[in-house]
């Protein structure tokens, strides 16, 4: 069991609201992921729930029962650190058994679940040896393994992909959620990276400024961001936003069109413009279109050959079911 | 960088240092080695002549030669134990956060700036005096006898003088090391489940282990040589002379230069017998 009910909670640092008072349920073997901008507020959010932070103010229940006041050790939740925090001067076999060892439990169960864990982890090959000798990426299970011994209600991640290279991040990333498959448990994953959101999550919070602008699940987040933050941030690349006359002929301040929502032609199409850049991905090409008197610039997806130069004029034409409207305080418009 | 001309030169420039070195630590090796072989006292005829090994068998023999061995390792070994374990619990203490932490820092650097002379006599004068120092009232007003500090506990008192003049030192290092570990290593411990008693002793006494062999091999090697605050206490008296003592009571007291250097040499030996096995020791710790 692991569900985590936040209830008003608060926090302040001083005189500093870091997160006003914020309300969240998280459901038995949910994947949540706690996404937004550095210094919105996650990570604290991460770290009260672990008990590594006290509240100001509110309650936090796990399982229904009240877990504010209880020390990070008894709330039954495992943490998997940005830095991995791994025991430096233990073998993998030792770091992984401390917090069993700490639990005083017998030394045969110790063994049996480290193995364990080492199996479903695949770091047999390399269980005597020290953090020190590891690759970012074999830290990385370690860190997890330590994690998933303790057999917690609940497993908190705090950027953990953070230090990876890309290649390793997108392979750590799906070992994750495989990981979530099998074990069921419920899993609160902070992250300022919308991919690692979008591809992991069951239910993504957004937050800025340590408020929750919307929850949901990714594909409700991408389809109808509540507000002009939600939308801009998720999805990749960003949301062009367009203001002034054109929105006003949608009834909007201002309108949003994802890149991929809008076609590209040399020849025809709604607005003109000229090409600034274009990135080439191989099997998509986004253009960089400047002087549409709409917006400073606008990004298109585009097909993976797009033969346009810097320079050349380009048409483009918005699907018009696509559009997201917003209000002036940048609200949704249904 | 490294072509054949620069190496060249970097010779050539590194030279006057080597030399210069070199000179410094030869020069009075050999003349002491020189001195050891010879039967030479200032005030008795001066250079008498070559005395073979005889000065070296007179050393060993003499009835204080392995009283100022234990002496000196016992100085060592309890300043050692004493730096040690209050400079870990000096350093965990300054590395809380408090108010006027910058000030505190300092007045527990301070004892390290005052020269060894003139510590042990503040010590020996104004808290180890029988009759008029700070502990001889302290243990009037409850009630008890006071303790000639510098006759009844020798040893125990030049410890405390020594100790309190390098615990600085040791915390200074300590509070450096302590402050290098990671955050997150002690929330992972917490959240493993391990209570404050715990975490000092797998994670912070561990990640400890390198600063405490720096600051065991610093110290001893320093601590070897131990001379100003046996002078000016108890003068090699009640069980105090140390190796370094007695070299300096064959050489000066004894006018015998022969026999002093003889000691010298042991002291040489004596010295780089205990550096090795610290090598070993540190060696193996810096390692992992």
């Amino acid at each position: 069991m692991g569900r985590i009910t936040l209830d008003k909670v608060t926090k302040r640092f001083g005189d500093v609201e870091v997160i006003p008072p914020l309300d969240l349920t998280i459901e038995d073997g949910e994947f949540v992921v706690f996404v937004g901008p550095s210094g919105c507020g996650k990570s604290t959010l991460l770290r009260l729930i672990a008990g590594l932070e006290d509240v100001s103010g509110g309650q936090i229940r796990i399982d229904s029962k009240d877990a504010t006041d209880l020390p990070p050790a008894k709330r039954g939740l495992a943490m998997v650190f940005q830095s991995y925090a791994l025991y430096p001067h233990m073998s993998v076999r030792k770091n992984i058994a401390f917090p069993l060892k700490m639990a005083k439990m017998d030394q045969a169960e110790i063994d049996r679940r480290v193995d364990n864990a080492a199996k479903v982890l695949n770091l047999d090959s390399y269980i005597d040896r020290r953090p020190g000798q590891l690759s970012g990426g074999q830290r990385q299970r370690v860190a997890i393994g330590r994690a998933i011994v303790r057999e917690p209600s609940a497993f908190l991640f705090d950027e953990p992909l953070s230090n990876l290279d890309a290649a390793l991040r997108v392979g750590m990333r799906l070992e994750i959620s495989e990981l979530h498959e099998r074990l069921k448990t419920t899993m609160v994953y902070v992250t300022h990276d919308q991919v690692e959101a979008m591809t992991m999550a069951d239910k993504i919070v957004v937050l800025q400024a340590g408020v929750i602008e919307q929850v949901g699940s990714p594909l409700e987040l991408y389809h109808t961001p509540r507000n002009k933050f939600v939308a801009g941030f998720i999805g990749s690349p960003k949301m062009n936003f367009i203001e002034g006359e054109t929105a006003a002929q949608h009834g909007a301040h201002t309108i949003g069109i994802r890149p991929e929502h809008l076609t590209a032609s040399a020849t025809e199409g709604l607005w003109k413009g000229t090409v600034s850049v274009s990135e080439h991905l191989g099997s998509d090409t986004f253009l960089h279109v400047h002087e549409t008197g709409l917006a400073e610039s606008i990004t298109v997806r585009v097909g993976g050959e797009f033969p346009v130069r810097h320079g050349d004029t380009v048409y483009l034409t918005p699907e018009a079911d696509k559009i997201h409207r917003f209000d002036e305080k940048g609200l949704r418009i249904a | 960088m490294a072509t054949q001309h620069s190496r060249a030169a970097a010779r050539i420039m590194m030279a006057p240092a080597v030399i210069l070195l070199l000179g410094w630590m030869l020069v009075p090796l050999t003349m002491t080695l020189y001195f050891s072989f010879k039967n030479y006292l200032p005030l008795r005829g001066g250079d008498l002549g070559w005395a073979g090994f005889e000065n070296y068998t007179r050393f060993v023999t003499s009835s204080s030669f392995w009283p100022s061995i234990l002496t000196t390792l016992i100085i060592v070994g309890g300043v050692l134990f004493i730096t040690v374990v209050f400079g870990v619990l000096l350093a965990l203490l300054l590395d809380r956060p408090m108010w006027g932490q910058g000030i505190v820092r300092i007045l527990v650097i301070a004892p390290f700036f005052v020269m060894p002379t003139v510590s042990a006599l503040v010590w020996k004068n104004m808290f180890m005096d029988p009759t008029n120092g700070l502990f001889a009232h302290l243990w009037r007003a409850f009630g008890a006898q006071p303790v000639e500090w510098m006759s009844q506990a020798s040893l125990p008192s030049i410890i405390i003088i020594v100790s309190w003049q390098w615990l600085p030192f040791a915390t200074l290092i300590l509070l450096t090391a302590i402050q290098s570990l990671d955050g997150e290593q002690l929330e992972a411990s917490e959240m493993d489940g391990a209570p404050a008693l715990k975490r000092f002793w797998y994670i912070i006494l561990p990640h400890l282990s390198r600063a405490i062999t720096v600051v065991i091999l610093i110290q001893t090697i320093f601590l070897l040589a131990v001379f100003a605050e046996i002078f000016v206490t108890t003068g090699g008296a009640f069980g105090t002379k140390t190796l370094s003592y007695l070299i300096f009571q064959r050489v000066l007291e004894s006018q015998n230069i022969g026999l002093g250097s003889a000691g010298g040499v042991y002291a040489i030996i004596l010295a780089n017998i205990i550096a090795i096995f610290l090598m070993r020791i540190v060696g193996k710790n810096l390692d992992n």
